[in-house]
C-alpha cells in the first residue's frame, strides 16, 4: 500500500448515533444469508447492550425495482416516507439500514427533498392520501456496517479470536468490498468518502488483519440491477466480479468481507460459476475465497457457532478460514435441521472444492 | 403510441433527476472510463450525455427506442467521477421512465425486457412486501445460486427455523409474512404515485408487442416472459 494512503480516510467522517436504532431489513440479505440480520441484532443487543427495534410493519424500500427502471421516483419516495413514519410511530429517531442499495435510496430521497423542496411536499401529500400517515425525517441515518465500525474497538475487546492465522501467527489478508451505493453517490455519507472508504478497512485494522490493496479494489461487483435480474443479461454481472477476482488473486486473500448484501451474494456465487464454467478457483487448493458480511465476521470473532449464524448457507466453503482462525467447529452439525435431524448434504460442484 | 404535446426534452426536464444529472458536459469521457457497463458492452455514457444536451428531438426519440438506455447498471460510479457535476446515470433514469411512459420501450430488445422484471421483482413487492423472496428463487430461473442454495430451499421449513428466522410466521423477524395492512399501504402508495399505472402500461404495451411478434401473451411466466427473460 502507498505510504499514508491508509490515513487519508480520517478526513472524511460522519455522525453515527450511539444507541436507540430503528432497523430496516434488506430484501437480499434476509433471503440469501438468512441468519445474518438476527446475528446483527443479537450483537447490538447482547454484546453491545444497545436498543434496536425490529418492526413487523416495515417493507422493502423498492430500491431494486427503482434501480431497474421499473417504478417512478414518486413511488419510491413515498415508500421511503412511510418507513420514516413507522420509525416515528415506534418512537425512534435513528434509522439503521441493512442494505447498501436501500442506504443509497434513503440518502438520495433526503438529499432530493433538500434540493427540490416541492418533492418533499408532494410526498407528504401522497403519503397522507394513501395511508393517512405523516412523518419526520430521521435525526441520524446510517448503514448497519457504520454501527459495527463505530463499536469496532468494543467488539475487539470482547472477541475470542483475531484476524490472525493461528498456524503462522501472520495477520490474515482481507479484501474489503464496499457496495457502490454506500459512498459513490453521496461521498459525505460514507466513512472515508468514496475514494478511501474505511468502514470495513477499519474493522480489518482493529481486529488484527491486513488490508489487501489490489488494483480493482473499488470496482463494482457487477450487480447492475436489471442486468442481473434477467438471465439473458447476467454475463454483465459475472464479468465484473471476475475482473475483481483476477485482480485480487496475486495477493492471495484469505477472506473477502462486504457491507452490501448483493455484493456478498455475487462475490460468493460467481466464484462457483467461474469455477464450473472456466475451471478457475481463487482460494487455496481448489477452494474459493470465503465471502462474509461484517456481522458474520464479527460474530465469528466473538465466538458464535458458525452453523448457528448460518455460514453453511454460503456456497464457498468457510472451513479453511475457520481452521486459520483457530475456531473449533463440529462438522456433523453443519447440515442438521431444527431438531438435529439429518437433511442430507448439498450436491458437490464438479470443480469448486467444498466440504 | 400516445401523441406528445410537449417535446421530449421538455418532458425529460420535468424529472428532477434529469435536472440534477445534466449540468454541462464537456465530453471528457471520465464517466465512460469508470463505467462497468462500458467495460462489458458498447455502452458509452459520454455519448448519451452528449446527445441529450444537443436537444435534437429526432435523436432523442431514437434514444428512447434504443437498447442503449437499458445497458447502464445504475452503480452510479459516474456520479463520483464527473468533474463537472453531471450524473449520466440520473439522465438514464429519466430516459428509462419516459421510454416506458411513451411506450417506446417495446421498440428495443432490452427495453421489452422490462416486462420480465415487472413480473418478478415488481409483482413480488406487492405480493410479499419485498423485492426478493426465497420461494420464488429456484435453480431454473437462477442456476448460479448453486447447490447449497438448492439444499437450503428444499429444507427451508427446518433450516430457516434452525436459523431462528420468522419464515411463514406473523411476527417480527427475518423472512416474516408481511402483514395485510402493510401490503395494502404499499398498493395504495403505488396507486397514488403512478407505480400501478406504470405497471399497467408495461403490461399493455407488451401485449401489443407480443401480438406483433406472434408470441403467446397471458400472465406470469408465459411464453413471452420466457422469451424476454432467457434470450
Amino acid at each position: 500500500m502507498i505510504p499514508r494512503k491508509n490515513e487519508i480516510w480520517s478526513a472524511y467522517q460522519k455522525e453515527i448515533a450511539d444507541d436507540r436504532y430503528y432497523f430496516a431489513r434488506s430484501c437480499i440479505r434476509q433471503n440469501i444469508f438468512p441468519a445474518a440480520e438476527n446475528l446483527y441484532i443479537n450483537i447490538l443487543r447482547d454484546v453491545l447492550g444497545k436498543n434496536i427495534y425490529d418492526d413487523i410493519k416495515q417493507t422493502t424500500c423498492t430500491g431494486i425495482a427503482y434501480h431497474s427502471g421499473l417504478i417512478p421516483m414518486e413511488t419510491i419516495m413515498t415508500v421511503v416516507a412511510r418507513q420514516f413514519a413507522l420509525m416515528n410511530e415506534a418512537g425512534y429517531e435513528n434509522f439503521v439500514v441493512s442494505c447498501v442499495t436501500s442506504f443509497g435510496i434513503y440518502v438520495e430521497m433526503l438529499e432530493t427533498w433538500k434540493h427540490f423542496p416541492e418533492t418533499e411536499q408532494k410526498t407528504r401529500e401522497a403519503l397522507k392520501r394513501a395511508t393517512g400517515k405523516t412523518f419526520r425525517v430521521p435525526k441520524n441515518l446510517v448503514h448497519a456496517s457504520d454501527v459495527i465500525y463505530k463499536f469496532r474497538g468494543e467488539i475487539a475487546s470482547k472477541a475470542k479470536y483475531k484476524l490472525v492465522n493461528t498456524n503462522t501467527g501472520e495477520p490474515l489478508k482481507v479484501v474489503d468490498h464496499i457496495g457502490c451505493h454506500y459512498a459513490k453517490i453521496f461521498p459525505s455519507h460514507g466513512i472515508g468518502g468514496a475514494e478511501y472508504p474505511y468502514v470495513l478497512a477499519g474493522l480489518i485494522d482493529e481486529w488484527g488483519g491486513q488490508q489487501v490493496d489490489y488494483p480493482e479494489r473499488r470496482h463494482c461487483c457487477g450487480f447492475g440491477f436489471r442486468q442481473y435480474l434477467l438471465k439473458s443479461n447476467r454475463s454483465y454481472s459475472v464479468t465484473n466480479s471476475k475482473k475483481k477476482f483476477d485482480s485480487m488473486l496475486p495477493f492471495k486473500p484469505d477472506l473477502i468481507i462486504a457491507n452490501c448484501p448483493g455484493c456478498t451474494f455475487f462475490l460468493d456465487r460467481w466464484q462457483y460459476v467461474i469455477a464450473e464454467q472456466k475451471g478457475i478457483t481463487y482460494g487455496e487448493d481448489g477452494y474459493g475465497i470465503p465471502v462474509l458480511t461484517y456481522e458474520e465476521i464479527a460474530g465469528l470473532l466473538l465466538g458464535y457457532d458458525p452453523w448457528d449464524i448460518g455460514l453453511q448457507t454460503h456456497q464457498v466453503t468457510i472451513e479453511p478460514l475457520l481452521e486459520k482462525l483457530g475456531i473449533e467447529y463440529d462438522p456433523e452439525q453443519k447440515y442438521k435441521g431444527m431438531d438435529g435431524e439429518n437433511l442430507g448434504i448439498p450436491e458437490l460442484p464438479q470443480v469448486l472444492k467444498c466440504f | 403510441m400516445i401523441p406528445m404535446e410537449k417535446t421530449i426534452f421538455e418532458r425529460l426536464e420535468e424529472d428532477v433527476r434529469f435536472r440534477e444529472g445534466l449540468k454541462s458536459c464537456m465530453n471528457c469521457g471520465v464517466c465512460t472510463a469508470i463505467c462497468p457497463a462500458a467495460e462489458v458492452s458498447d455502452y458509452d455514457p459520454r455519448m448519451v450525455v452528449s446527445l441529450v444536451q444537443q436537444k435534437d428531438e429526432a435523436e432523442l426519440e431514437k434514444l428512447l427506442k434504443s437498447d442503449t438506455i437499458w445497458k447502464c447498471g445504475e452503480c452510479l460510479s459516474c456520479k463520483t467521477r464527473c468533474p463537472r457535476g453531471n450524473t449520466p446515470c440520473y439522465i438514464i433514469q429519466a430516459l428509462r421512465g419516459l421510454s416506458i411512459e411513451t411506450g417506446f420501450f417495446i421498440e428495443s430488445e432490452q427495453g421489452r425486457k422490462q416486462l420480465a422484471i415487472k413480473r418478478t421483482v415488481g409483482d413480488h413487492i406487492l405480493k410479499y412486501g419485498y423485492c426478493v423472496y426465497i420461494d420464488e428463487v429456484d435453480l431454473e430461473m437462477y442456476p448460479e445460486q448453486g447447490p447449497v442454495w438448492n439444499w437450503l430451499r428444499e429444507n427451508r421449513g427446518s433450516m430457516l427455523q434452525r436459523l431462528n428466522t420468522s419464515y411463514n410466521k406473523d411476527q417480527a423477524g427475518t423472512l416474516r409474512n408481511t402483514d395485510k395492512e402493510s401490503l395494502e399501504d404499499l398498493k395504495k402508495i403505488f396507486d397514488e404515485t403512478g407505480g400501478t399505472q406504470r405497471f399497467e402500461k408495461i403490461e399493455r404495451y407488451s401485449s401489443e408487442k407480443a401480438k406483433e411478434l406472434n408470441i403467446e401473451f397471458k400472465e406470469g411466466k408465459d411464453e413471452y416472459f420466457r422469451y424476454l427473460y432467457n434470450k
